[in-house]
């Protein structure tokens, strides 16, 4: 993975789970998990907005927003799928602010790097690696449709 | 040392009452000597939030696997595991979970393949235990570690293989899966993720009961003249029988096997873990689309 192309938030969280021991990811997967945001108001009454991600087991949506070509990232997961919201958490945290290019460039397989494998088995990483995915494509066609009304 | 049985009497109606505790009996049961509450649940995280006081965790992915190859830990993992959580060979072992119980009878069902002898399901499991009001803690439990003994896994009376289904076939074959995922409409349970499946159907003859037929709404099992009513009024099963479970992973199929085995009194039932992950890719051995159970095939 190359470094600079690597957001500085990202980079950050791969480095404090990395510099755990393995049973202590877990735990700061737990604080990222109880981190995830409540939905904004304009978006609390909107589910039609969201998309699931089938990858994850448990029920996880998520909406990409870009304004003035700034990224947010919005999820929404049950508190009984903590591990889910924790990797919701990550990447919400992680994309937001970045631009569309810097989302688009971030490694398909950083939650792979996260090193998490261990911790919570591959089968569930990939849920957030679904996740990582769906949100790249949805900013996709955010920009495509934006191109297109413009 | 074993804990005395729970003698409510939905229990009693079952053929083996003491495989079952209710939460009255476990809450004024917990702390008592001899006894180690366990809680096994689908999210690795779900523990941490909030466990019922002084349970310990076992994970069915990370710690119940073998990390390499695809089947359960050795005897010297699976002793070296159970000494750490405080659980002796004597230990009367309570396990609980989320999703109606479906890791809790898997890990439950892993213990039993090392003839851990006193182990039981809490009915109704972590979401009975929470909608009750009853206390959770995020404390982590006081835990001293023990010697468990090494003894080795017997694969023979509970667990079944792929070439043990092949010989099987005409005998009571039991899909637990959706019903989507047994006329192959797709590979997995609605909302569940891809894990690689490359055919879809049922092996033929097996009859469809989704798991979730045996779970009552509040996730407690079902009464015995309900449980009896589906497996031996609808499907057919008689006492004697020799009867395989399967779903996608083993870990649906074990909710069932602990109906079959232990709420209703079959003596010879097996769980497919290889399941439809390992026959859905398997080469040349047979499938049946649609909703028909289909024939066996000529050999």
């Amino acid at each position: 993975m190359d470094p600079t192309t690597l957001p500085a938030t990202l980079a950050e969280t791969r480095d404090d789970f990395l510099a755990l021991e393995v049973p202590d990811r877990l735990q700061l997967l737990l604080e990222f998990s109880n981190e995830l945001p409540e939905l904004p108001e304009r978006y609390a009454d909107h589910p039609d907005l969201f998309e699931r991600v089938v990858e994850c087991q448990s029920p996880v949506f998520i909406f990409v927003e870009v304004v003035d070509g700034i990224v947010h990232l919005f999820a929404t997961a049950p508190a009984e799928a903590p591990t889910t919201r924790g990797f919701a958490s990550i990447l919400v945290q992680g994309l937001d602010g970045l631009t569309v290019q810097q989302v688009l460039d971030i490694p398909a397989d950083y939650p792979q790097s996260l090193g998490l494998g261990a911790a919570v088995s591959p089968l569930r990483v990939r849920g957030m690696t679904g996740m990582l995915a769906r949100a790249k494509r949805q900013l996709r066609e955010r920009v495509a449709a934006q191109v297109a009304g413009a | 040392m074993s804990a005395e049985f729970d003698a409510a009497p939905k229990l009693a109606e079952y053929a083996h009452p003491e495989r079952l505790v209710t939460t009255d009996w476990l809450a004024a049961h917990l702390g008592e000597p001899g006894l180690v509450v366990v809680e096994s649940d689908e999210d690795v995280l779900l523990y941490e939030t909030g466990h019922i006081p002084g349970a310990v965790k076992i994970d069915w992915h990370t710690e119940l696997n073998d990390p390499v190859v695809r089947d359960y830990v050795n005897a010297e993992q699976f002793a070296a595991l159970l000494g750490s959580k405080g659980i002796s060979r004597d230990s009367t072992v309570v396990i609980y979970g989320d999703k109606n119980n479906w890791w809790a009878a898997y890990a439950l069902w892993v213990f039993t393949l090392f003839g851990h002898e006193d182990v039981r399901l809490l009915d109704g499991g972590r979401d009975l235990w929470i909608a009750e009001g009853r206390e959770l803690t995020t404390a982590a439990p006081d835990v001293t570690p023990v010697e468990y003994p090494v003894v080795e896994r017997d694969d023979r009376a509970v667990r079944a293989f792929k070439d043990d289904v092949l010989v099987h076939l005409g005998n009571p074959l039991i899909d637990v899966r959706s019903p989507e995922e047994y006329t192959g409409e797709r590979t997995t349970a609605p909302a569940y993720p891809e894990e690689g499946a490359l055919r879809a159907g049922h092996i033929p003859t097996a009859a469809s009961v989704p798991w979730a037929r045996a779970a009552a709404a509040d996730g407690t099992f079902k009464s015995r003249d309900e449980l009896d009513a589906i497996y031996r009024g609808e499907v057919g099963l008689e006492d004697g029988d020799d009867v395989i479970a399967y779903c996608r992973i083993g870990e649906r199929s074990s909710h069932t096997w602990f109906v079959l085995t232990h709420l209703l009194g079959f003596e010879k039932v097996r769980n497919y873990d290889g399941s439809w992950t390992e026959w859905g890719s398997a080469v040349r051995v047979p499938i049946v689309t649609g909703a028909e159970r289909g024939e066996v095939p000529a050999r």
